[in-house]
């Protein structure tokens, strides 16, 4: 996973609530086997209109995407979190996820911030007036900061120091094999198996 | 203080515990299936890792299957299916390929073979996995980043969820069905309502529901936003589990009964959250926008956006979806009806559409595709393919289908659906694609009319 540290970026503001993981990438992209080249299928249904926001010259190039309530919602497709990346995305600010995208993007190394939801519209108001605004997100001392402005935001130190460090969960988990060779031995004989 | 289902749970599956990290749990069972795996699998070899445990791990092949016999044409398709048959070989996976018996949608197989019981962890990277909490387990959903991690370690670190309680008094009048209930529950709390929570539903209409319904009802609290959904097990749980193929038997079948009788919250238990619910108060529900929390009664019109709670997401989902506020619901006409997916595609729901359309026409395409190729026999065997066969249906092969459209079954755009499905998303069925969320019962009716229609308006 690439760390994150702190981003400075320009915002694309994405006024709508309920952006579920089908519209961030649609199904039909799903059906590759690799991690790659997700990044055509990003809103590949909403960017077929001229007007969508992501097909504005002025936004070409911004990394933080601020999005209305309830980002990711529905399908749990990291194919999203991939989209988003490979499209150029670090950050994601919303005043509400949904579980399963907000944990595959901390496992890719996306971060989504949550902010209260006046918060969100200031930010995306500052960035519908000047497109050129820099925001600044600090994951070390919690706080995204713009133009003067700043909002601090809550993420579990666990979350934060494994980000930070680009850390893998699994060679972290396997640190533990002990345990859970320990766990399997008391497990009930009546549980099943494939086999 | 007493426990909650969910902690009893979560309790007994922590691997390690430690101050500041979230816990390690331990899992069960983990389904397996062609789109969020292929990746994942890439990751063991890259690393040279193993699957920690495949006997507790099984594939089957079902978002991306044809529902017409014969290949899969789709050459990218194919190469996924062909990409989890090479994987399965090699890291040894059971797996239940296209045209075997025990093929199927992976949360229609878990049940079906036993695999699912009550007390256990289960996984898979899919949003609707919440539906195996029907039996009284911790079941949820997963990227694929998680996927590898359960495969290499058969655990996952998580945080606990908040606790919901969603306690549904009284009895579903008749005619009203899980599925009614679980989309007027989603249209209470909203899309985000269940948030990071594990809700636990009951009360006296979700103790009557069989265990099909209560699958239906587990399966869409990923729709409410929720990380699981589950049901304390009781006699309806075990019964329906006794003699399946993966379920204990002799001394260690009453061992198990003796502890899953444990596993209900204790009465001085305290959840975070109660919603309540009145189930006699309740009719057909279906949905009129673009996710599953808008929804209404069937018996009212489509709502004027500034009377709603987000009138800017419910102007967008109008404008999507072709419609106008004042219309009564009922005289919305569709092009389509799909009956089946994760969420409607038992034996039951396929009973409960044949008993309307026996003996009736459809005026619309109807397509009936059975959750699992167990649940087509068992249909067949039933005779309802003829049922629907004579109606004018399509009696298709087993598969996701229609709920998602990765397959040939998509809406043109424009076209509108009434489908038993979880998500009536923009797109979600074929871009372009309008979708209306109904009960089983609902879709037939509305096969034989061509506007959405309960089974009570026909004559």
């Amino acid at each position: 996973m690439e760390a994150f540290t702190t981003h400075t970026g320009r915002v694309v503001p994405l006024r709508r609530s309920n952006v579920d993981t089908d519209q961030i990438i649609p199904a039909v992209w799903l059906k590759q086997v690799s991690r790659t080249g997700f990044e055509k299928g990003l809103f590949s249904a909403w960017r077929e209109d001229p007007g969508f926001v992501l097909n504005q010259p002025a936004y070409q190039g911004a990394s933080i995407l601020v999005s209305g309530p309830d980002f990711g919602t529905g399908s749990s497709r990291e194919h999203a979190v991939w989209a988003l990346q490979q499209y150029g995305f670090r950050v994601v600010i919303a005043a509400r996820f949904g579980d399963i995208f907000r944990n595959n993007s901390t496992k890719m190394g996306l971060l989504p911030v949550v902010l209260p939801a006046e918060t969100v519209e200031a930010l995306q108001s500052a960035a519908e007036a000047d497109p050129a605004l820099e925001v600044t997100v600090d994951l070390g001392e919690r706080r995204v900061v713009w133009a003067g402005e700043s909002a601090g935001f809550e993420i579990d130190d666990y979350t934060r120091w494994r980000l930070m460090e680009g850390l893998d969960d699994i060679g972290l988990t396997l640190r533990n094999a002990d345990d859970i060779a320990a766990y399997e031995n008391g497990r009930q004989s009546w549980l099943p198996t494939t086999v | 203080m007493g426990r909650t289902l969910a902690e009893k749970v979560w309790e007994q599956h922590v691997v390690r515990r430690a101050e500041g990290e979230p816990d390690l749990l331990y899992i069960d069972l983990h389904l397996v299936h062609e789109v969020t795996s292929p990746q994942a699998f890439d990751g063991l070899r890259m690393a040279g890792r193993k699957v920690r445990r495949p006997d507790l791990t099984i594939a089957t092949e079902d978002h991306n299957v044809p529902t017409v016999l014969g290949p899969i044409s789709d050459p990218v398709s194919k190469t996924q299916v062909e990409t989890l048959r090479k994987n399965c070989a090699e890291f040894g996976v059971r797996l239940h390929p296209m045209g075997d018996a025990g093929q199927g949608v992976v949360h229609i197989i878990g049940p079906q073979f036993g695999l699912t019981q009550p007390g256990m962890t289960i996984v898979c990277g899919d949003s609707h996995t919440s539906t195996h909490g029907a039996f009284g387990g911790i079941a949820f959903g997963i990227g694929t980043s998680e996927v590898e991690h359960v495969l290499a370690t058969q655990t996952l670190p998580a945080y606990r969820p908040k606790t919901m309680a969603i306690e549904v008094s009284g009895e579903l009048p008749t005619g009203v069905t899980a599925k009614d209930l679980i989309l007027a529950i989603i249209a209470k709390i909203g899309t985000g309502g269940g948030q990071g929570y594990i809700v636990e539903y009951r009360g006296e209409a979700v103790r009557k529901l069989s265990m099909e319904g209560r699958m239906t009802v587990c399966n869409m609290s990923i729709e409410a936003g929720a990380r699981a959904g589950m049901i304390a097990p009781d006699e309806t749980t075990f019964e329906y589990l006794k003699g399946r193929p993966h379920a204990p038997t002799g001394a260690a079948w009453d061992a198990a009964v003796e502890y899953w009788k444990s596993l209900t919250t204790d009465a001085d238990a305290v959840f975070d959250t109660v919603v309540e619910i009145d189930a006699s108060t309740l009719t057909p529900f279906v949905t009129w926008g673009t996710n599953p929390g808008q929804g209404a009664p069937l018996g009212t019109a489509v709502p004027v956006p500034e009377e709603t709670d987000d009138p800017a997401a419910a102007r967008r989902a109008l404008e999507y979806m072709g419609l106008t506020a004042g219309t009564p619901l009922r005289e919305i006409a569709v092009d389509t009806v799909f009956v089946g997916s994760c969420t409607n595609g038992r034996l039951e729901d396929l009973r409960a559409a044949a008993e309307v359309l026996r003996g009736r026409k459809v005026v619309t395409r109807t397509l009936i595709v059975p959750g699992s190729m167990l649940v087509k026999l068992q249909a067949e065997q039933e005779g309802l393919h003829e049922v629907f066969k004579a109606a004018g249906a399509e009696w298709r092969e087993a598969g996701c289908s229609m709920c998602l459209g990765m397959n040939p079954d998509t809406l043109a755009p424009g076209e509108r659906s009434a489908s038993t499905s979880n998500r009536n998303f923009e797109g979600r069925q074929g871009k372009g694609g309008r979708t209306h969320l109904v009960s089983p019962a609902v879709a037939a009716a509305t096969a034989v009319t061509g506007k959405l229609t309960a089974p009570a308006d026909l004559a």
